[in-house]
């Protein structure tokens, strides 16, 4: 199977590679927003505490 | 609690506090994403490569590898948050209301998955995008059971109080649960019956069942990460005055 047969999942291929990308788009998002929260708030306290 | 060993014991009333919840968390991650990795890689090479086309749908049939396991964690991850939020109402245990809350935003996302998977697998094989069939219908109320959950969670200030609040409706939505796991039997619907749960022998060629399989074991694990995540956020969040969040901090100057 060449890399172009196998993009093209034998017709498919906008069907099957949107599925695939859309649910790495929403399962990355899941991980990133959380993480990213909890940085951030954990650096306004950690400013917070030296103010103090 | 004579039933259940005591290390085990043990080792939920450890998890209830939540220094140790957040400390224990926090190193258990990396092993957690190695193996996920891991399974996730395999799983996708066994689908998108190893395993054949489908002698009807040929490669379009290939949106199983994440219509299906998403489908199932839609289900799976609803359960979790009603027992946790039942947990949470009956002993006002906080680490279980955190668990609940934080299964919806993965939950709605792997019901949003399943629906539009679902959706661009029916486009090529049924000539649709939707249909208003029990299946499909009851998943997108399952969908909105879990936005009710995260709207009425975000809408009262007192966070103990709204844990007690979606717990309810939660528990409420329960009663969704079997209607979509037994809506391809009850109705007559456009959407295929079950192929693996079959009580007899799974209709799938053991070629296509293993990734399938494995990629059912991964998606256990990204959510055992991406709710551990929210939850240590949300603990820190709730948190924000104790001491030991206060230790943590000054700690990491």
């Amino acid at each position: 199977m060449t890399m172009q047969e196998f993009f093209a999942m034998g017709g498919y291929g906008f069907y099957v590679w949107t599925s695939y990308g859309l649910t790495l788009i929403v399962l990355l998002a899941n991980i990133i927003i959380p993480v990213v929260q909890r940085r951030q708030f954990l650096r306004a306290l950690a400013l917070k505490q030296k103010r103090q | 609690m004579f039933l259940i060993p005591d290390p085990v014991v043990r080792f939920f009333h450890r998890m209830a506090s939540p220094p140790h919840f957040y400390a224990f968390t926090g190193r258990l991650m990396p092993w957690l994403v190695v193996i996920f990795l891991l399974v996730t890689a395999v799983g996708l090479y066994g689908g998108l490569y190893l395993a054949p086309a489908d002698y009807q749908q040929g490669d379009s049939y290939r949106i199983i590898y994440i219509h299906v396991p998403s489908a199932w964690m839609s289900l799976f991850i609803y359960v979790v948050m009603a027992v946790a939020g039942a947990i949470g109402l009956i002993w006002r245990i906080k680490l279980a209301e955190i668990v609940a809350i934080s299964s919806a935003p993965i939950g709605a996302s792997f019901t949003f998955i399943a629906l539009v998977t679902g959706s661009l697998w029916g486009k090529p094989m049924w000539g649709t995008w939707w249909v208003w069939d029990a299946r499909l219908t009851s998943e997108l109320i399952l969908l909105f059971l879990y936005l009710g959950v995260i709207g009425l969670y975000g809408a009262i200030d007192d966070k103990r109080i709204a844990s007690r609040a979606v717990a309810i409706l939660a528990l409420v939505g329960v009663v969704n649960i079997p209607i979509i796991h037994y809506s391809v039997e009850w109705w007559n619907t456009l959407h295929q019956g079950p192929t693996v749960t079959k009580m007899d022998k799974p209709s799938i060629h053991v070629s296509m069942l293993i990734p399938l399989l494995l990629m059912a074991v991964s998606f256990k694990f990204y959510y055992l990460i991406a709710m551990l995540q929210r939850a240590r956020t949300e603990l820190l969040l709730r948190e924000r005055n104790a001491q030991w969040v206060k230790n943590m901090v000054s700690e990491s100057k």
